[in-house]
């Protein structure tokens, strides 16, 4: 396996500095319950390629003004799609901002998801959350606090639940490599280990938190090493390599289902975009370091090897991208036409029930809307419907 | 029956364990040393460690952990040492209890009930005596109760476990050891209603938490020797407000006296007087008048803490001022 394992149990110190530096090399094939079979890979890859596309469709969607903020998956996608391919559909994902794709993959809607991207009256959120904030609870996928870690000890605490109630939920956490100096990143590993919760811990190490690079995050080694210190195993792996993330999160998810407790897993990836649309990453990245990556970009690095073991085709190909790119902007008018969110649902969801004084002021709300005729212009930009 | 403020609580955390397997204590010392206030005496032994379980020192991890936990189906009871310490998971709970449920459009819940005790503790300096519960009744999406009588705390509690929103239950150390008359059997108080503590005509004096046995009931008795009549409105519910409650014992005193032991800027006191201003100017024979806590970091010197609390004799004062005496 690619994976360097960092294990919770006593290793020589140079043994562990070498096991971690040993971590892209390519994946020998083996035959286990960790591994994909080919109609999985082709599932995998079609969910990869759907988010890619999206993506792509969305940051120029950005740029002309027709939404507000996107932060794409690009360059992680085999970390996302490959990591949540390990879970059952009763499983959760408490995810961090790039995992939007999972969500599509595990069933939820294109044109609900995109009105969550527009903020409009199709959004289940009630154009409530910034866009990659979207949730789905038909997919058991919550919503992404904006507050870097802060989702990680919700993570630990739904696994901890589940435990509690004998259910033989996990959870996944996703988090990014800065999560990794926030408070909540050692809250949650240090509960999840001491209660032996049923988590997995992906971090998408994708190397930049904005302009900041990952080593001046962590003086750590790796990321996965710090599992050791709070008693769960570490594992570290080649993140843009579907196969070997799935296997690796796989084997996690096993583990926590069966009573094992928590697992870090470290899937070491590239951003191969900017943090967000707000963001221009020239500004404080090399551009060699970008086309490095690119060179193992892991949709086309799947695309071949799935062509390579005879599970797709150049052609297949093709067919695939012109129907996901028709699903997609075919989802994207029907989205875009839909009108935006009803004043009356911005009182809505504060509470499980609305509160006196929350029908106080809906009705003050109304008479005032009423007044202005229809329009409330507020003090803010694009605030005029 | 006679219960001691802990003990009410006590049986309220047992009773709705005992009713709903969704329940369940975390905190830090709340099972095998029974609670730092002993709240909690009896209840690993009676429910396991699985319901009530010690957490790692980390507010943010047990308030978060609470968190995941409500929105995935249990109802949690998450004890803080003092509020004073919640102050290190305030972003699970403005961030994350207070807007899950309006982030997700509804989708997913956070029934999670954080208690602990607040304001002054007797001697213990700036950071364990503060009386924190504006910064949380400022929160839309949060419920903010303060019980000051045995009989309040059980049925506050009570009802905020069965509460489908986030609560936040302030109680005081100096009030676990009170003793107070708790009705038999199922005692629920609704959250959102004050409740008349004394009746009485001339003067409305609002308060909430220790603030009504330590200081409030004892001025309203001594100004009663005088011959003024205070009515005292426990608020009990800090959010949502019984704004019905307040204005119709207003319109009766045409006075209002707030006693609030927090600091007196940007406080649940100062909401209260642009409530009465905005719905009872009419009423109003005089200024709303305040007693606060002196708008500074408490003392560890016994006669420096009992000076910056509001006292008998400020609220006495207070009260003779709106009657122009």
């Amino acid at each position: 396996m690619a994976r360097a394992a960092v294990k919770a149990k006593p290793s020589k110190s140079a043994k562990s500095k070498a096991a971690a530096k040993r971590t892209l090399h390519a994946v020998p094939r083996r035959a286990d319950p960790f591994t994909l079979g080919g109609q999985q890979k082709v599932e995998v890859y079609t969910s990869m390629l759907r988010i890619r596309l999206l993506d792509e469709r969305m940051m120029t969607l950005q740029r002309q003004g027709r939404i507000g903020f996107y932060g794409t998956c690009n360059g992680q996608e085999a970390a996302t799609i490959a990591s949540a391919y390990a879970l059952r559909a009763s499983d959760w994902i408490v995810p961090a901002l790039r995992e939007a794709g999972a969500m599509l993959m595990r069933g939820f809607p294109l044109v609900p998801y995109l009105a969550q991207v527009f903020g409009n009256s199709g959004d289940i959120t009630k154009g409530r959350q910034m866009p990659s904030h979207p949730a789905g609870r038909a997919v058991n996928q919550v919503s992404w606090g904006s507050c870097i870690g802060s989702q990680l000890p919700h993570a630990m605490g739904a696994a901890w639940a589940a435990k509690l109630q004998g259910h033989d939920t996990v959870v996944i956490g996703y988090l990014g490599d800065g999560a990794t100096s926030s408070n909540d990143f050692h809250v949650a590993m240090n509960f999840a280990a001491v209660f032996q919760a049923p988590v997995v811990f992906v971090c998408q190490n994708n190397h930049w938190s904005i302009s900041i690079p990952t080593h001046k995050q962590t003086a750590s080694e790796s990321i996965a090493i710090k599992a050791k210190a709070y008693g769960m195993p570490g594992v570290k792996v080649d993140g843009n390599d579907a196969d070997a993330v799935y296997a690796a999160v796989a084997e996690a998810v096993a583990r926590a289902r069966s009573g094992g407790g928590p697992t870090l897993v470290e899937c070491e990836t590239y951003r191969m975009g900017a943090h967000s649309s707000s963001d221009d990453p020239t500004r404080y990245r090399d551009q060699a370091e970008v086309d490095a990556w690119k060179k193992r970009d892991p949709i086309e690095g799947y695309r071949a090897r799935l062509i390579a073991e005879g599970h797709w085709s150049a052609k297949k190909d093709e067919a695939l991208r012109a129907e996901l790119l028709e699903q997609i902007n075919a989802a994207i008018k029907t989205a875009e036409a839909l009108p935006p969110p009803d004043h009356d649902t911005l009182f809505e969801d504060v509470y499980f029930d609305l509160p006196w004084h929350l029908q106080e002021q809906r009705a003050q709300f109304k008479a005032a809307l009423q007044r202005a005729g229809g329009s409330l212009a507020g003090a803010l930009p694009g605030s005029a419907h | 029956m006679e219960l001691s403020y802990r003990e009410a609580l006590n049986q309220a955390l047992a009773e709705e364990m005992e009713r709903d397997g969704r329940v369940f204590l975390m905190g830090e010392e709340v099972a095998r040393y029974n609670g730092a206030y002993k709240v909690s005496q009896g209840l690993l032994d009676r429910f396991g460690s699985a319901r009530v379980v010690d957490a790692p020192i980390s507010e943010a991890g047990f308030a978060g952990l609470g968190i995941g936990a409500a929105m995935t189906g249990l109802r949690p009871v998450i004890e803080m040492m003092t509020w004073n310490f919640a102050i290190l998971a305030l972003d699970q709970i403005m961030n994350n209890a207070a807007k899950i449920r309006h982030m997700s459009g509804g989708q997913l819940r956070c029934p999670i009930v954080i208690r602990g005790p607040s304001g002054a503790g007797g001697r213990l300096s700036s950071q364990h005596s503060q009386a924190l519960e504006a910064q949380y009744a400022h929160v839309p999406g949060l419920k903010v109760v303060a019980a000051a009588t045995p009989a309040d705390a059980k049925g506050l509690l009570k009802s905020a476990i069965r509460d489908e929103n986030p609560v936040m239950m302030f109680e005081a150390e100096l009030l676990y050891g009170a003793k107070g008359e708790v009705p038999e059997g199922e005692h629920l108080v609704p959250i959102g209603k004050a409740d008349i503590k004394r009746p009485g005509s001339q003067v409305t004096v609002l308060t909430w938490g220790r603030m009504l046995t330590a200081c409030v009931l004892p001025a309203a008795e001594a100004l009663a020797k005088e011959g003024i009549d205070v009515e005292v409105v426990d608020l009990r519910s800090l959010r949502p407000l019984d704004e019905e409650t307040i204005l119709a014992s207003v319109n009766k005193t045409n006075r209002a006296v707030i006693v609030e032991e927090a600091w007196p800027f940007a406080s649940v006191g100062a909401s209260l007087v642009d409530l009465i201003q905005s719905k009872a100017f009419d009423a109003l024979d005089a200024p709303v008048t305040r007693v606060n806590g002196l708008d500074i970091n408490m003392a560890y010197a016994a006669n420096l803490e009992r000076a910056t609390s509001p006292s008998v004799e400020r609220i006495v004062e207070a009260v003779h001022h709106v009657l122009y005496r």
